[in-house]
């Protein structure tokens, strides 16, 4: 062997499957396995850097690069829409990377990959959710420093996050958190709930399927494996509460118990809402899935 | 309708792509080479190399090429690129000792074992636009690269020494600054192996910093020298030029093959007294140190003020902040943390919207 046949050449250059290479995947893998063992624990890993910006789902990438397999089914959302343009552009690398099949329809998807959302329809036993996590860290809305915020997880020092929603309630009457609402994993860790809006976070409460969470830049994944219970953090007296759609209707699909988004029409500025699940609403106009009728907070 | 139509995204972004290219090539001149990157933009490639963590000035120019001279957009290219390469080998520690000097001053001593050498530099130019470069052309190219080469008369020169001795290693002979101290474990940690964690070891650091933004680890250097801590630095030395990198054989013990040379800025500062072991001991001078790829100084005296600031016994400034400065000097890191609030919240945005609005009826 010669020194030139270990460097590898400067063009015409072969990716891997899935772009990372199969030891940094093993690696992750490794990490994912600590993670779905204890729920809700972030798991350090070394996040190599990926063609794709930090802070726009290299995490999630990471992730689904690890796991993924040619036979596998990917959907891909990014605050619930198949369409928005980061969606797109990480569905492209993935597809130009593994030539696996996609879909919008997250009934078929084997894996699913998303930005801040689940899909209305519940996951299945044989699918995995990957999250793209921000900021994986609850605790840093009460401190900055990680190797603090460590001691605390360990610890099991959660007073100050206690005190932080309480002086919440005093000075706004309620919790002032709106998406990334923390939530108690297992009856253990806090965890950051990638930021999902409160209305999903019941889906990840006792769930068939296993979310896996993956924040890249800041080199940390985590779980939540099925059946395992996922509380908000409430008191008593202030009972944790969901977005409120009551009475509004999605002018796509008609659903009445969907997350919807505010729409503003650019010729009228009157606001309407749509679903935010787009694949969710495609299924219900193509008559694939029966309507929403009713609030499913109730 | 607003709606984000499912296929709008894909069209989109290749348009855009398609634009960003045109937009770099519309003007008639002639498209940038690499080479010429490479030959005339040398700092640039530098800092890109350093940042992307990367040595390879061919793939550092092709991503300024790319990036259309964006520095931080460069050295993220370079660092997915890198990726995807695979790790063959731990070099052995280079011996900065033995570097083939292009430039080394010390701003402690007058004289130095070995001489200062004031090398390329533009400390001492006066900043005037230089509008004859406006006309610059081959042929008054190739009359500035002859004269200087009539000019340079290397057969009167001394013959340069094989090492040049450290300036700090004279104070240390003094005992004014302290010994190296023993690593706690030959192995030093790997950054691009591991996630970090703190407190971050010496090595773990100078590695972080070594790819850190150049402006992010200015801007707090600066913090630390003019007033947010207290570090007034004197360079003891600052050396730039070219060291040699080898691995060891791998099975006749005890040889090393030589694989290239990389070129390097390496700086010791010397600031403030050092922390006492005991009553007993004297005081000395503490050290700071930096070094990254290329030709970069006022990198390398950041970080050998940060290495300093980061080894305060009671840290109070945020440059004395492991955290603090490790964890937002990563231009790769922040610049895409940064730039990710472009893309779409509508989600989140209506979960915090939903509960502003909660709040405003609880008030009434």
């Amino acid at each position: 062997m010669t020194l030139n046949d270990l460097l590898p050449p400067i063009r015409g250059f072969q990716y891997n499957f899935a772009f990372i290479d199969e030891g940094v995947k093993k690696e992750i893998r490794r990490a994912l396995l600590k993670a779905v063992a204890l729920p809700g624990h972030q798991v350090p890993f070394a996040s190599p850097e990926l063609p794709i910006a930090r802070g726009w789902g290299t995490g999630g990438l990471q992730v689904t690069m690890s796991i993924i397999g040619p036979d596998d089914v990917l959907k891909i959302i990014d605050q619930g829409c198949d369409g928005s343009v980061n969606a797109v552009n990480l569905r492209k690398l993935l597809v130009a990377t593994t030539g696996i099949r996609t879909t919008f329809d997250s009934r078929e998807a084997t894996v699913l990959q998303s930005r801040h959302r689940l899909p209305e329809i519940p996951l299945r036993s044989d699918q995995v959710a990957v999250l793209q996590v921000p900021l994986p860290e609850p605790l840093r809305l009460v401190e900055p420093s990680e190797v603090e915020t460590r001691r605390m997880h360990s610890e099991g020092d959660y007073a100050r996050m206690w005190v932080s929603l309480y002086e919440d309630v005093v000075q706004h009457g309620a919790v002032s958190l709106g998406a990334g609402y923390p939530v108690r994993v297992n009856g253990n860790y806090i965890m950051s709930p990638s930021p999902l809006p409160r209305w999903d976070l019941r889906m990840l409460n006792d769930a068939e399927h296993l979310t896996l969470l993956g924040a890249g830049r800041e080199k940390r994944v985590y779980a939540v494996p099925p059946h395992t219970s996922v509380r908000p953090l409430e008191f008593e007296d202030q009972p944790f509460t969901v977005e409120n759609f009551a009475g509004m209707t999605c002018a796509r699909c008609g659903s009445t118990g969907t997350f919807l988004d505010e729409i503003y029409d650019e010729k009228t500025g009157l606001a309407t809402r749509v679903c935010s699940d787009s694949g969710f609403c495609d299924l219900v106009r193509e008559g694939a899935v029966p309507r929403r009728g009713r609030l499913a907070h109730g | 309708m607003g709606y984000v139509a499912v296929q709008g995204g894909t069209t989109a972004i290749e348009n855009s792509r398609k634009l960003n290219r045109y937009l770099r090539l519309r003007g008639e001149s002639a498209p940038l080479t690499v080479s010429q990157i490479m030959e005339q933009m040398a700092p640039l490639v530098d800092r890109v190399m350093g940042e992307g963590g990367l040595y390879s000035p061919f793939h550092a120019a092709l991503a300024i090429k790319q990036a259309s001279g964006d520095p931080i957009e460069a050295a993220f290219l370079l660092r997915a690129y890198r990726s995807t390469l695979r790790r063959l080998v731990d070099s052995l520690p280079v011996r900065t000792e033995t570097m083939r000097i292009s430039r080394r001053i010390s701003a402690a001593f007058k004289t130095i074992p070995g001489g200062q050498v004031l090398g390329s530099t533009s400390d001492y130019e006066q900043r005037i636009l230089d509008f004859s470069l406006a006309d610059e052309t081959v042929e008054t190219q190739k009359e500035v690269v002859h004269d200087f080469e009539a000019g340079a008369r290397p057969g009167e020169e001394a013959p340069e020494p094989a090492e040049f001795r450290k300036v700090v290693e004279m104070l240390r002979e003094q005992g004014l600054v302290p010994p190296v101290p023993d690593r706690p474990s030959p192995q030093p940690t790997d950054i691009t192996q591991e996630s970090p964690a703190f407190p971050l070891d010496r090595s773990g650091r100078l590695q972080m910093l070594a790819r850190a933004e150049t402006g992010g680890v200015l801007a707090l250097a600066y913090s630390s020298m003019r007033g947010y801590g207290n570090i007034h630095p004197t360079v003891g030395e600052l050396r730039v030029g070219r060291v040699t990198v080898q691995i060891p054989h791998p099975w006749r013990k005890g040889t090393a093959i030589t694989l290239g040379s990389v070129s390097i800025t390496e700086v010791e500062i010397v600031a403030k007294t050092a922390p006492q072991d005991s009553e007993e001991a004297k005081p000395t001078f503490a050290l700071g140190y930096g070094s990254c790829f290329g030709h970069n100084e006022v990198k390398a005296i950041s970080l050998g003020v940060l290495d300093r600031a980061m080894r305060s016994p009671s840290p109070r400034a945020p440059a004395e902040d492991h955290e603090f400065v490790l964890l937002h000097t990563d231009g790769v890191e922040s610049s895409g943390f940064c730039s990710h609030f472009k893309l779409p919240h509508y989600v989140t945005f209506q979960a915090d919207l939903d509960q502003l609005r909660a709040m405003r009826e609880n008030e009434e």
